[in-house]
């Protein structure tokens, strides 16, 4: 079943003013507060301001968020590990870019 | 419906054992995790790798696949003969109608149906509850960012009909994409996400963009990288020369005395936004080939009369 919209649909940019509060982030990633903080303890996100209600995410934080879910989800990785594997993916990401830079 | 070879899939022989399978499967999801991985086709091969894993885990369905034969070949048309599964009780195995719509219309045909069919009361809740977030990737070319574009995106959206069924819908949406836009950048567009149950209300559905590798422009953030060619003369005696932006050619003057690799940045020429980014020319200096009694007497000229040692940074004539 093909399903045509006519009217092209709102679109907001998230960018890097966006913030996520812990209630938004959670509802973005149909997760749990509880994880969330779990994964503020590990350090795979970085949330300003103070803990809980006060937390303000930044827009990154929901890439890495999923990433998170899948890596437990998919490769049984844990929250330390998936933290590691951020870290080196965004060091790969950066090499890469380099890399691509220097043979063109 | 194309028949599946869930073994070559995997790479595993017929006989493999269960060990085997799961080692082989964890060694693929590794390689193929679209996350991770560098793969051209990750995402495709992942979910093919798990789909065959889906199957040759579970005992019970791996002995219902096996025994429709080993006649078959990849690809080939297929239609399960009547009463293929009986004797056969799938129990789930971990397929839940969560994951329905990331199978092929063969896992479908043989293992979906049945399991989703003993399922269907859970159909009916008796709750609201807000629609999933769905999440995807759109990519996008860096002259869109500039002048703002309009992309058709399909979407497969599985879905939970009324009677506890699940299908899967294509949808079709026209996004405009908007001026400025980075890449890993996300677009929201609310209630365009999953439908929400019980008369709640959809949830949203999150473009995550990425730019097309292009000809000539490199993209680090807001700023733009050009590498332009320039002749000798042009970078010595400096020069006016057109240069091509994403906004359209533009003049460039090139200083005197400029050298190979450098720099000029033109303020405000990178991406748009409410911090536009820079556009950097590095100029790179092109050599005119030697190859006329003409060019060879100028460069010989030069040889004479400029005493230039590129190599005297290293002691070295």
């Amino acid at each position: 079943m093909v399903e045509k919209e006519s009217s092209a649909p709102v679109v907001e940019v998230i960018d890097e003013q966006t913030t996520f509060t812990l209630a938004e982030l959670c509802r973005c990633c149909a997760v749990e507060a509880e994880l969330i903080e779990a994964m503020v303890e590990h350090g795979i996100l970085e949330p300003s301001g103070r803990h809980g209600r006060h937390w303000y995410f930044p827009a990154s934080s929901l890439r890495r968020t999923r990433i998170t879910l899948h890596l437990q989800r998919d490769l049984g990785v844990n929250l330390a590990g998936a933290a590691l594997a951020l870290d080196l993916l965004e060091r790969i990401d950066e090499l890469d870019a380099r890399l691509r830079a220097l043979s063109r | 419906m194309e028949y599946k070879d869930y073994y070559g899939i995997m790479g595993v022989a017929r006989d493999a054992t269960q060990d085997e399978i799961k080692r082989t499967y964890r060694k693929l999801a590794r390689k193929y995790h679209p996350d991770v991985s560098k793969e051209a086709d990750a995402e495709a091969r992942f979910k093919e790798v798990g789909e065959a894993y889906e199957v040759l885990k579970d005992p019970e369905k791996r002995a219902a696949y096996d025994q429709l034969g080993k006649q078959w070949k990849p690809g080939q048309e297929f239609h399960p003969p009547p009463d293929w599964d009986a004797g056969f009780e799938f129990r789930g195995g971990g397929y839940t109608a969560g994951d329905a719509g990331v199978h092929s219309d063969f896992f479908e045909e043989l293992f979906g149906r049945g399991f989703t069919g003993a399922s269907g009361t859970r159909g009916r809740r008796a709750f609201r509850m807000r629609g999933d977030d769905h999440h995807a990737k759109v990519l996008i070319d860096l002259e869109d960012s500039f002048s703002g574009a309009t992309r058709s995106i399909s979407l497969r959206v599985p879905e939970l009909t009324e009677d506890g069924h699940v299908t899967t819908r294509e949808r079709t949406l026209s996004v405009r994409i908007p001026k400025g836009i980075r890449q890993g950048q996300q677009i929201r567009l609310a209630g365009q996400g999953g439908r929400g149950l019980g008369g709640g209300e959809p949830g949203d559905l999150y473009l995550e963009v990425e730019f097309t590798e292009h000809p000539l422009y490199r993209v680090d953030g807001a700023d733009i990288y050009l590498d332009l060619p320039v002749a000798p003369w042009e970078a010595a005696l400096g020069a006016n020369v057109k240069v091509p932006t994403p906004a359209g050619n533009i003049d460039l003057k090139i200083p005197a005395n400029s050298r190979q690799g450098r720099k000029l940045r033109l303020k405000g020429r990178g991406l748009t936004g409410k911090q536009p980014g820079d556009l950097y020319v590095v100029l790179q200096v092109s050599l005119p080939p030697a190859d006329s009694d003409a060019a060879r007497s100028l460069y010989k000229q030069m040889q004479d009369q400029l005493g230039f040692n590129p190599r005297a940074s290293m002691g070295v004539s």
